[in-house]
């Protein structure tokens, strides 16, 4: 009955063979196209960098300005608006102002990257039914996946360092942006759309004049799951080397500075609050027509 | 008729997984029934042939799923058949490429929806505009034709609105200001004014009479509604299950349904209101009172009961008089 009771498993010497296997051919490819990937990377780098050093290097009150003047103009609400200039000056107050915008920048940037690929992507899935059902069981992966896991590949190609993080925040946040603008463009009303094939509109002026902006409200519901992802994944990205509020989170976590903890992880609250609430006043101020109201 | 502005041939149209493999059954005559029951196909279009003239308003009726909506999308090939001809000034819709059938969409055909189909993300101004947008027309020209048929359906001062401030008899003015903007020949309209509320119909079907006495285009007007048929159709097609089963004007159908299914559609409307006098004359014309032609019974009713002998002399398109008409066959004609 031995075999009802142990798993017909593989060797033990023939796994850990195929695992040195597979482990060494991936080394051999990262040694052979590592140095090629990083410098495909290498402008990537270059506008964090540069966007980094421009939040980091502003005087406070300009930015605590500019972060005023864009959420007036994203809700149009003078609470939130003091809220978040009030939320940003206790950041700095207590000492984490630097590391703020180091996060900022990451998830600012990550951002513009899920966009520039996740709406693309999801226009895409959204004409064809063979990419959607292609595109996904990738997506559902990457929303799964540990992100422990990817991030081994992507350290051992890109080392440590703030493009691998980059990366591996955007693998987490990009899903939820690209489902949610096929989801928006499959929603578009029929019979808007019969109308506008009726009067002559080509496929790109139907995706532009019709389908896109139809589905704005949930594209930007997806931006605003993508930058709470993005977020989330501050602490997880700074194990591999992002500046910011997650490092001395992770320190935190280390050395038990129970503090220290608490007050960087609230600044990352803030921030999440701040994003959300005004991408969602934005979403709905977009959405205004709908109702009959605005005008 | 070769004259003819639309002119449909033969059409078929089966909805399924493959519509050519019962094809054959269908032109043998296997009934809709049948065919969804045995073939799991739905007939939508059996054997139409259709000659639109121009300037005309052709109506199609037809109960819900009798395949009106079907049928008009074939005209700017929204639908394309499985079997027949469609053709427009004589060139035919199906060889078009796909260059061409946008081009036809956009300069020949214009349609009005049921359901409006205005973009909500659109002002009213913007709305209006959007077919000659597409055409490619500049900015200022657009906005110019707009603001013009905006006035002529009578919202002037809405320009601002999104369609969602407007109630569906507005709504509706705007769908029709959107088609008459291109300047296309062809009005589809597909239940138009189903939607509205009687008296909101019957003032929208007024404008759109009077805009058509001065464009004179080519309207195909969709309509489950007798009456609306009976006040707008120069000529009326019935539809049954997706087949064509009488055509003809308002009053060859009251007159002389073809078969029970048209009997019952038209049973119960004022037929003193389709019939005319021309087509009760009988015998010599009396000396006294005449009439033209083409006078409703309805009216012509109180002439007759006034007249000696309860008789009046009928004259023709050209003055001429043809015969004469008697009270009695005047009321049996609008109590048969
Ligand atoms: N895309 C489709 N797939 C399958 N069957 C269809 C499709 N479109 C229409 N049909 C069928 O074709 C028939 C005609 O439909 P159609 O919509 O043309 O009717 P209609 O006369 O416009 O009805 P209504 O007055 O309800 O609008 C119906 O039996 C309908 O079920
Ligand atoms: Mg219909």
């Amino acid at each position: 009955m031995d075999f009802l009771t142990t798993f017909p498993s593989m060797g033990r010497a023939d796994l850990a063979a195929l695992r040195r296997g597979i482990d060494a051919g991936f080394r051999d490819f990262s040694r052979e196209w590592g140095e090629a990937i990083e410098a495909f990377f290498h402008p990537l780098l270059r506008f964090l960098v540069w966007f980094d050093n421009l939040l980091v290097n502003t005087p406070w009150p300009i930015i605590l300005g500019a972060i005023g003047v864009l959420v007036w103009a994203g809700s149009r609400s003078w609470l939130m608006t003091l809220g978040s200039v009030a939320a940003f000056f206790l950041i700095g107050y207590f000492g984490m102002w630097h590391d703020t915008m180091s996060t900022l920048a990451i998830i600012s940037v990550a951002t513009i990257l899920c966009v520039a690929i996740g709406i693309p992507l999801g226009i895409l899935m959204a004409r064809s039914n063979r990419a959607q059902s292609t595109i996904t069981p990738v997506l559902d992966v990457m929303q799964t996946i540990p992100s422990f896991v990817y991030l081994i590949p992507v350290v051992m190609l890109l080392g440590i360092g703030r493009v691998p993080g980059l990366i591996a925040v955007c693998i987490y946040a990009l899903p939820p942006i690209v489902r949610l603008t096929n989801l928006g463009i499959r929603l578009v009303d029929r019979d808007v759309l019969e109308a506008a094939t009726a009067f002559g509109a080509s496929n790109w002026q139907k995706l532009w004049g019709v389908q896109v902006p139809l589905a704005l409200p949930n594209i930007f519901a997806g931006i605003n799951q993508t930058i709470m992802m993005a977020l989330a994944m501050v602490v997880i990205a700074s194990m591999i080397g992002v500046q910011g509020l997650g490092v001395p989170v992770l320190r935190a976590i280390s050395n038990q500075y129970l503090a220290l903890g608490i007050m960087n992880g609230l600044a990352i609250v803030a921030l999440a609050i701040i994003f959300d609430r005004v991408s969602q006043r934005y979403g709905q101020r977009l959405q205004a027509h709908r109702k009959g109201q605005g005008q | 008729m070769s004259d003819a502005k639309i002119s449909i041939r033969n059409l078929y149209k089966i909805f399924g997984k493959s519509p050519d493999s019962v094809l054959a059954l269908v032109r043998e005559g296997l009934s809709k029934e049948d065919l969804l029951a045995h073939h799991d196909h739905v007939l939508g279009i059996n054997d139409v042939s259709l000659d639109i003239q121009p300037h005309g308003l052709q109506v199609i009726m037809g109960l819900s799923g009798s395949g009106k909506s079907t049928l008009i999308r074939h005209i700017n090939r929204l639908i394309d058949p499985t079997a027949g001809e469609i053709l427009i000034d004589g060139e035919d819709v199906l060889r078009m490429s796909e260059r061409q059938l946008r081009d036809l969409r956009r300069f020949r055909t214009s349609m009005v929806f049921q359901k409006f189909g205005l973009l909500p993300h659109r002002r009213i101004l913007q709305n209006v505009a959007y077919g000659l947008q597409v055409q490619g027309r500049s900015e200022t020209d657009s906005t110019r034709a707009a603001r013009h048929w905006i006035a002529r359906v009578g919202l002037d001062g809405y320009e601002n609105h999104y369609p969602a401030q407007l109630s569906g008899g507005m709504q509706q003015r705007v769908g029709l200001a959107r088609a008459l903007a291109t300047d296309a020949d062809i009005l589809l309209m597909d239940e138009a004014f189903s939607a509205l509320d009687p008296l909101i119909r019957t003032e929208m079907q007024g404008i759109l009479l009077e805009l058509q006495q001065e464009l004179h285009k080519t309207i195909v007007f969709i309509t489950h509604d007798l009456d609306e048929a009976l006040r707008l159709g120069d000529n009326i097609a019935i539809l049954r299950d997706g087949a064509v089963v009488q055509q003809g004007s308002a009053q060859q159908i009251v007159l002389r349904p073809a078969d029970a299914y048209i009997h019952d559609f038209v049973k119960d409307i004022n037929r003193g209101r389709v019939i005319r006098l021309g087509s009760l004359v009988e015998g010599d014309a009396p000396e006294g009172p005449v009439l033209p032609h083409d006078t409703l019974l309805e009216d012509a009713l109180l002439h007759l009961s006034d007249a000696p002998g309860q008789r009046v002399a009928v004259s023709d398109r050209t003055g001429r008089i043809v015969g004469g008409v008697d009270l009695k066959s005047a009321i049996r004609a609008i109590h048969a």
